[in-house]
């Protein structure tokens, strides 16, 4: 398999302090106080790859970073370490505002997760789809409106409604006017965040359908950013589970939501409401998530909330581990791997 | 379980009166919730269940009319009683969680405050008792800290934590019935599992009626007792949560069922529902609603709507409704 993208101890910070709270900054500076402000850790050292023709997934709950790695993998905003690599060539040392205008932006597009909120309310569907066309192809005239019908048909919106405003088109209408308009270019990778999260059912299930079916038309790869993990199982080939910042499993979606390994995944699964069960599994989550702020490296990002919580979880901070095809961020891994390999125990 | 109805809804229907004419947002709307019992009322975006809420609450938008129907909470009918008479049930014996907690909350008051007021007026408690009741109602809620936590603004707490707040506003006054319009849509399913049980506990500590609001099958197959499923401001089958999902008999449950991703083993196993939700301000709505997207639909289904009792509990509104297993066996908790 050809790697398609290659990230490489990703982090990324965001200040605190700085801003409103400059009076504060200054007192402590008049106070000899330490310089540094304060960090968001919203990316901290992630590291996985994409391959070609893979959609992967990525779960994890609001807050725990999803949205910053994929804009940082999406160069959209700049990273703060490490390295992003689309096939040989680095992109993680090009600014984002440069990086827009660049010969490889269209390799890399994006389906945001409201398209109601994500198409300019002054563009037509037309408009919306031929924009990435006109600025990153340089499609004119009779070939940019040829393409932009054929795009259009590829995801299933009639051409009498191209001249329409996202206001005057359902919500599926205008989640196929994203895709539409992210696929036009012929991306190698596309980045899906919650495409379907505003969605009914079913309307939902002709869009997951349509986006299967132009995986296996273009070629693509996909990365799926989604809190609902039972969509992740039906559409994604592997899965990252991101808890804080870090990525505290990976591994193939099925195994993965089959069989949990990280207590955090796991309490993740048990949450998904299923038919027909009670919900019964009382495994819950206590509290909330620890502070993304300097969190301390020597403590497991997971420590407090997790069941487990060992001394040793507050020392020595878990590295993500490789258990055959899997990796897990677990001190106690091996006793869920042996546990849940050997049958009958 | 006492069987002694703590709301029952008969033939409920409302109007809206839009400046592109009238939309009949709910038609002769039928369903009754038994003390200490949890139902759902499930359906797609468009189908009624927050009007039926609304309708029930008197909090209706000035354009809704309710046309008909009646809903008897104990000896009072809701939908008759004066705005006085209701607003002395509402927050007392009935309270809603609303969907967006933060923009239902006041957001230029601490939410300690916000559960002190309703103690204060609902469930006449001294004013100066009501801050540190206010907090123990936080504590019940499962808010860390609550102490510190009441003075604090909505805008400061997150998604999960103003949800809480909801609740202990809404069970401030111990209400007989509450009624949940989709209390974790938008919060993580970790968090939804934790308000779920939340409410389920307090629900059952208190002996009441929840009538709960959701577009998540799956979240009602768990959480309901029974389950209501409208289609178009109509009630198409209302069932026992067991049954519905192992005998569905409306087509547009089987449906429903169908296109959800949980039921499935691969993607090409979920199956859309064809059609569309029909624009409910014409004049001229079928009697079935379904009937113009539906697979099988008959001749008879332009005649009025059958109430076919299948059981006592199990009633599904359709004239030429499914067979006895015809649904796929891995729609039936296979997931």
């Amino acid at each position: 398999m050809t790697v398609l993208l290659d990230l490489e101890h990703v982090s990324k910070f965001f200040p605190v302090g700085a801003g409103p709270n400059q009076l504060a900054r200054f007192k402590r500076r008049l106070s000899g106080g330490p310089e540094r402000l304060p960090k968001i850790y919203a990316v901290d050292n992630v590291s996985f790859v994409i391959n070609k023709g893979e959609t992967v997934g990525l779960v994890g709950e609001s807050g725990c970073g999803k949205s910053t790695l994929v804009r940082a993998l999406t160069r959209l905003v700049d990273v703060s370490d490490g390295s992003i690599k689309l096939g040989a060539r680095e992109l993680a040392l090009k600014p984002a505002r440069v990086f827009a205008r660049d010969r490889d932006r269209a390799r890399i597009q994006m389906v945001f997760q409201d398209a109601g909120d994500s198409i300019n309310p002054r563009f037509t569907a037309f408009d919306a789809i031929a924009d990435p066309l006109r600025r990153l192809r340089h499609v004119r005239g009779k070939a940019l409106k040829d393409r932009v019908e054929a795009v259009a048909s590829q995801c299933g919106l009639p051409s009498a409604l191209l001249s329409r405003f996202p206001h005057q088109m359902s919500g599926g209408q205008r989640a196929r006017v994203g895709i539409a308009r992210a696929i036009a270019v012929k991306p190698d990778l596309l980045v899906l965040d919650e495409p379907t999260a505003a969605l009914d059912v079913s309307v939902q299930v002709i869009i997951l359908q349509l986006l299967q079916q132009l995986k296996h038309e273009l070629g693509m790869s996909y990365l799926f950013v989604s809190h609902d993990l039972s969509v992740v199982r039906l559409l994604c080939d592997r899965v990252l589970v991101m808890y804080l910042g870090k990525i505290v499993e990976s591994g193939p979606a099925r195994a993965v939501f089959e069989r949990p390994w990280h207590p955090y995944t796991q309490a993740l699964v048990a949450a998904v409401p299923r038919f027909g069960g009670a919900a019964t599994e009382r495994l819950r989550l206590k509290g909330e998530p620890r502070s993304p702020i300097d969190p301390d490296q020597n403590v497991c990002r997971f420590y407090g909330r997790c069941p487990i919580s060992a001394s040793d979880c507050k020392t020595r901070a878990p590295a993500l581990r490789r258990f055959g095809n899997r990796h897990v961020a677990c001190h106690f891994a091996e006793e869920f791997v042996v546990q849940r390999i050997s049958p009958g125990l | 379980m006492t069987t002694a109805p703590a709301l029952r809804v008969q033939r409920l229907s409302v109007e809206f009166r839009t400046r592109s004419g009238i939309v009949r947002a709910l038609d002769n709307v039928s369903f009754s919730v038994r003390k200490g019992e949890t139902i759902a009322l499930v359906g797609e975006s468009g189908s009624g269940k927050s009007v039926t809420a609304y309708a029930l609450m008197g909090l209706l938008d000035p354009a809704g009319r309710v046309t008909n129907g009646r809903a008897m909470f104990g000896e009072i009918d809701l939908l008759a009683a004066s705005p006085r008479h209701l607003a002395a049930i509402r927050g007392r014996e009935i309270s809603m969680i609303f969907q967006n907690p933060r923009t239902a909350l006041n957001p230029i008051r601490s939410v300690g405050r916000q559960i002190a007021d309703v103690l204060v007026r609902h469930a006449k408690v001294p004013s100066r008792e009501a801050p540190l009741q206010a907090i123990e109602m936080l504590r019940a809620a499962g808010i860390t800290d609550p102490a510190r936590r009441a003075w604090a603004y909505p805008f400061e707490l997150s998604g999960g934590m103003c949800q809480r707040v909801m609740i202990a506003i809404a069970l401030a006054a111990k209400p007989s019935l509450l009624i949940a319009d989709e209390p974790t849509t938008g919060l993580d399913v970790t968090t939804q599992a934790v308000i779920m049980d939340l409410i389920a506990d307090l629900a059952t500590e208190l002996g009441m009626a929840t009538i709960f609001i959701t577009h998540d099958l799956a979240l009602a197959s768990q959480r309901a007792t029974r389950i209501v499923v409208m289609h178009a401001g109509q009630v198409v089958e209302h069932a026992p949560t067991e049954d519905l999902f192992a005998q569905p008999r409306h087509p547009y449950t089987a449906e429903l069922i169908a296109a959800t991703p949980d039921s499935a083993a691969n993607l090409d196993d979920l199956a859309a529902i064809p059609g569309l939700l029909p624009d409910l301000r014409r004049s001229n709505l079928p009697p079935c609603r379904y009937s113009e997207r539906c697979p099988r639909k008959i001749e008879r289904c332009a005649q009025p709507l059958p109430q076919t009792t299948i059981n006592a509990e199990h009633v599904v509104a359709c004239w030429n409704p499914l067979p006895v297993h015809t649904l796929p066996k891995r729609a039936i908790g296979a997931a």
